[in-house]
């Protein structure tokens, strides 16, 4: 009874006195709105589909709204149980999870739920946590530390098999490192060692991850088999032109041309209906929000705030360089969404939190600082 | 590595700031890394979207537009007169869109009960679904009845998916008279299609398979038009784009036929297989041209059924055969005035001079006799009477005189042993008798007896009827051959006026005495005076007739005895009859064949003068 008074008043203390970062919400709203427009047109004005994603978006907003009142020394305190609850979680939907083919859902009874989208978040927690107590620029041990913290859940996602997913897992913990200060001539060195290992990773790979790369490099091999995703989708593109055929006008997506036009292809969609213009527009958009939370970054009171912070923003900015790289041809087909466009529960509600983390440090920056 | 905590806190605060500065200098790095990325990524999006607009722009309307043919209607066709041979009549077939069907097998089913379906209609049916996709309507059967259009107007609720279409379809109110001569439509088939420009012939289903229909495809099919389709992934259609380019009618084509002609022609026949066909001498019209029997052509343009088919083609009479070009005659003494005009022109004998027949003629120091059709001979005869009575003797003579290589030669003049090239497919060559056609056909030497019954027409001849007509309008125009054809004009759209066809400017006449003409011309006058063979014809009839009567054997009878001709059964002879009139201007010229007869006379004749009387009802109404 007290506690259900005591999560009353919590919440309405949150809803009166919001601490959000303004610019954040507005910018994040804008992209919401951007991503509803866009999905109604890519639908082909499916109202049902427009419902379900609004409604993943008041979710992920409240999750937001929620998140943002916990305090950043609340948050690093649960990250080791944090972490181990999100592995386990693999581990079991390695065991007994479900979904097409792939094993990535877990069935909670009332809702599926992916735990590789919770590690986006737990992840740059724990290599943040990690590293917040270590001695800064970390050094050759305190990174290899990190890369065990790293592999160990990046593995589990990679053999669900969903490689886009295990990508933004490596990079948001790549960047938390990155954001530590590590030396460049560390840096330069494994990006090195990482080139040198490329040729390795082809031996490791899934065929269908194979036929990806293979279409990537020559698409027009097989235009109506592998190759047709991409070249519909750079045709989508193309065809749009300096300001797009207009909202509802792209003909490769309302005809069908463009395959999963609401999901992983939906920014082809947009390209193709608002032109050069709109995706200008757009990415400028996504990068004034990977700057408004590197700011944030920049301006918390502690490390950990830091390094989580400034790697969930940079994370953030490699969904749209891989969804967009996909689409226009220039990176392979992986399946990573485009941040709050792209058709999809899990993403949006994980992103949202994610910036809810971002809120809830910008809100304690004064607690602590100077 | 743990940090070693220092005691002191401001100590604590200024490394906490030193990081905090290094952090600020690494998230200024990544975000110019970012931007850097995302600019790369904006000159990609820029690369595709302007460098390469042009290119992706058609590849997507490539995806998206369908071009869909639109078939031109087909030309008509009438007689010289107007009067309409061919027409495009609304009809009504059953289509079928699979994919809105439930279950289509049972649907068939029941659809049999309410509208009439032949295997024929669901083999094409079946065959057609194979190859279409299962949103595109496909025809179950054609030419609805009016009963079955209400049977199923009543019951449609029970039949999703199918529908009653309305769409153009071939006539020939004329039937049978025209089946020949016109021919049909049919569906083009794969070995049609081979031919056919693809591209042309996109949006037709129907070509024409025999006779004018086939012979004047180009000109009656017209061009093929198009519009624009948008269609999705899945090559459904989805809405007309505005574009369209109309399809181009195919032209209307007025034959050189007169059909009152034509009917009376094929009326006269009551039924007796044989063709007859009348040439404008003048100009080689072919003003009328039947073949006995004859067929229904409407039955094959929506697809023949197969159990008609086999009746058609199995028919001992062989209705399918257009005997006016294909079929094969014996022209017996219908040859006589071209031979009887060669032995004058090549200077083997003058008119005047007599043959005296005998009965028998005997080719110098050989035993075997060769007959007259009179026993005892017609005595002594000239020219005139040599053809009037049809004297075997004066010809046998004549082409022994002449030999086998100047008799072949000279009839050649006359279209023998050749097609004419009348404007239809399926001309057959027929047989001039001559030395090489023998070496090349039979390997064997030619003998002289030959040459004997080549003169009256028996042997190795073989004519066809619009050959022997050919032959007799060359020799009624004085020997200017014209090539006999069908068309008279063609029409560019209904509001256009008809253009006359020209005729190729005939060669000068191959004669170089008109008065050896003249003399043949009064054999043939005299064929139908009191002491012809065909005397009476021309009784009451205001225009002289000139003709020549022919009574082919189809079998040897060199051992029988001499019999009354009209004794012998009718299937022994083919008959024919060659005239033409106003014989001092001729106007029109008939050949009337017949597979079996008495004789030429007899039978063959009286169809020639009926002809001749509706062609007189015809200028005299102001036709012709």
């Amino acid at each position: 009874m007290n506690l259900l008074a005591r999560l009353q008043a919590w919440l309405v203390r949150a809803l009166r006195e919001p601490r959000l970062d303004l610019p954040l919400l507005s910018a994040l709203l804008v992209l919401g709105l951007c991503g509803l427009t866009t999905l109604y047109s890519a639908s082909d004005l499916d109202s049902h589909l427009l419902l379900n994603q609004a409604l993943r978006f008041v979710l992920g907003g409240a999750l937001m709204l929620l998140i943002s009142r916990v305090p950043p020394t609340v948050l690093r305190n649960w990250t080791p149980w944090l972490y181990a609850a999100s592995l386990l979680m693999l581990v079991a939907v390695a065991a007994l999870g479900q979904g097409r083919g792939t094993h990535r859902w877990l069935n909670l009874g009332v809702m599926r739920f992916q735990p590789s989208e919770l590690v986006k978040l737990t992840l740059p927690m724990m290599v943040a946590w990690y590293l917040h107590a270590r001695d800064l620029p970390p050094r050759w041990l305190t990174l290899a530390a990190v890369a065990v913290l790293i592999a160990i859940p990046a593995l589990l996602i990679a053999r669900q098999p969903d490689l886009g997913t295990a990508l933004l897992v490596v990079a948001s913990g790549v960047f938390a490192i990155f954001l530590s200060g590590l030396a460049w001539w560390r840096i330069g060195l494994l990006l090195a060692c990482a080139a040198g290992a490329a040729p390795l990773l082809w031996h490791f790979m899934h065929e269908y991850q194979r036929n990806r790369l293979r279409m990537f490099l020559d698409p027009e091999s097989d235009p109506l088999g592998n190759g047709w995703h991409i070249i519909q989708s750079e045709i989508a593109v193309g065809s749009g032109g300096w300001f797009g055929k207009g909202w509802h006008h792209g003909t490769q997506s309302r005809l069908e041309f463009l395959p999963e036009h609401t999901t992983d292809f939906v920014f082809a969609v947009f390209s193709e209906e608002w032109g050069l213009i709109g995706v200008i527009a757009l990415l400028a958009l996504y990068i004034f929000i990977v700057g408004r939370g590197l700011m944030i970054a920049a301006n918390a009171r502690d490390t950990y705030s830091r390094l989580l912070a400034g790697s969930i923003s940079m994370a953030f900015f490699v969904y749209v360089m891989v969804n967009g790289g996909m689409i226009t041809g220039l990176l392979p087909v992986v399946g990573v969404p485009l941040p709050l466009i792209s058709y999809g529960g899990t993403s949006a509600v994980s992103l949202l939190a994610g910036f809810g983390v971002l809120m809830s440090i910008h809100a304690h920056r004064k607690l602590m600082s100077r | 590595m743990r940090r070693e905590f220092t005691s002191d806190p401001r100590l604590r605060l200024r490394e906490a700031r030193d990081e905090a500065v290094h952090f600020r200098a690494r998230a200024i790095a990544g975000f110019v890394l970012i931007a850097a990325c995302l600019l790369g990524l904006g000159s990609r999006f820029a690369y595709l979207q302007i460098a390469r607009h042009d290119e992706f722009t058609a590849r997507s309307d490539q995806n998206r537009i369908s071009v869909r043919s639109i078939a031109p209607t087909r030309g008509l066709i009438y007689d010289r007169n107007g009067v309409l041979l061919a027409d495009n009549i609304a009809a009504f077939r059953l289509e079928i869109v699979p994919e809105n069907t439930k279950d289509l097998p049972q649907l068939l089913e029941d659809l049999g009960a309410v509208v009439a379906l032949s295997d024929d209609d669901l083999e094409r049916f079946n065959a057609l679904r194979k190859a279409k996709h299962s949103f595109e309507s496909i025809p179950l059967r054609f030419k609805l009845s009016e009963d079955e259009i209400a049977r199923f107007s009543t019951e449609r609720w029970r039949f999703p998916g199918v529908d009653v279409v309305p769409y153009l379809t071939r006539a020939y109110p004329h039937g049978e008279e025209f089946a020949h001569l016109i021919g049909y439509v049919g569906r083009i088939d794969a070995a049609d299609a081979e031919k056919l420009d693809a591209q042309e012939y996109a949006g037709t289903t129907h070509i024409g398979k025999t006779g004018i229909e086939r012979y004047y495809e180009d000109e009656l099919h017209g061009q093929v038009g198009y519009e624009k389709v948008e269609v999705n992934v899945d090559k459904r259609p989805l809405r007309v784009l505005p574009d369209r380019v109309a399809p181009k009618s195919g032209k209307n084509i007025y034959l050189t036929i007169d059909a009152r002609l034509q009917r009376v022609a094929a009326d006269a026949f009551e039924g007796r297989a044989g063709a007859a066909v009348a040439i404008d001498p003048r100009n080689g019209e072919v003003l009328a041209m039947v073949s006995v029997p004859s067929f229904d052509p409407n039955l094959f343009v929506n697809g023949i059924g197969k159990i008609d088919y086999a009746t058609l083609l199995n028919a001992p009479d062989k209705p399918l055969l257009d005997r006016t070009i294909a079929g094969n005659f014996t022209p017996g003494s219908t040859v006589k005035p071209y031979l009887g005009l060669g032995g004058v022109e090549l200077g083997l004998r003058r008119p005047e001079d007599t043959v005296f027949s005998t009965g028998e003629f005997h080719i110098p120091g050989q035993e075997r006799g060769y007959r007259d059709d009179k026993k005892g001979g017609h005595g002594r005869v000239d020219l005139v009477q040599a053809i009037a009575q049809s004297v075997n003797t004066y010809f046998y003579s004549l082409a022994y005189d002449m030999g086998i290589d100047r008799f072949s030669g000279w009839m050649a003049n006359f279209g023998f042993g050749k097609p004419t090239g009348i404007d239809l497919n399926g001309e057959s060559a027929g047989v001039l008798p001559s030395q090489a056609w023998k070496r090349a056909r039979m390997h064997q030497p030619w003998y002289p007896g030959e040459t004997v019954i080549a003169g009256i027409g028996q042997g190795y001849w073989v004519i066809t009827p619009i050959q022997l007509a050919h032959a007799l309008a060359t020799m009624a125009a004085k020997g200017v051959r014209h090539v006999p054809h069908l068309v008279h004009a063609l029409q560019d759209g209904l509001n256009a006026d008809p253009q006359d066809v020209p005729e190729d400017p005939p060669q000068p006449s191959f004669i170089h005495n008109m008065a050896n003409w003249s003399a043949v011309l009064q054999g043939m006058i005299a064929v139908t005076g009191p002491t012809g063979t065909a005397r009476g014809l021309g009784d009451n009839f205001p225009y002289t007739i000139a003709g020549k009567t022919g009574t082919a054997e189809r079998f040897s009878r060199t051992d029988e005895e001499w019999q009354n001709i009209m004794s012998v059964a009718v299937e022994r002879h083919e008959v024919l009859f060659e005239a033409f009139t106003p014989a001092e201007d001729p106007r029109i010229a008939v050949v009337v064949a017949l597979q079996a007869g008495h004789t030429g006379a007899h039978d063959a004749a009286p169809i020639a003068r009926k002809i001749f009387d509706a062609w007189l009802k015809d200028i005299d109404g102001g036709h012709g």
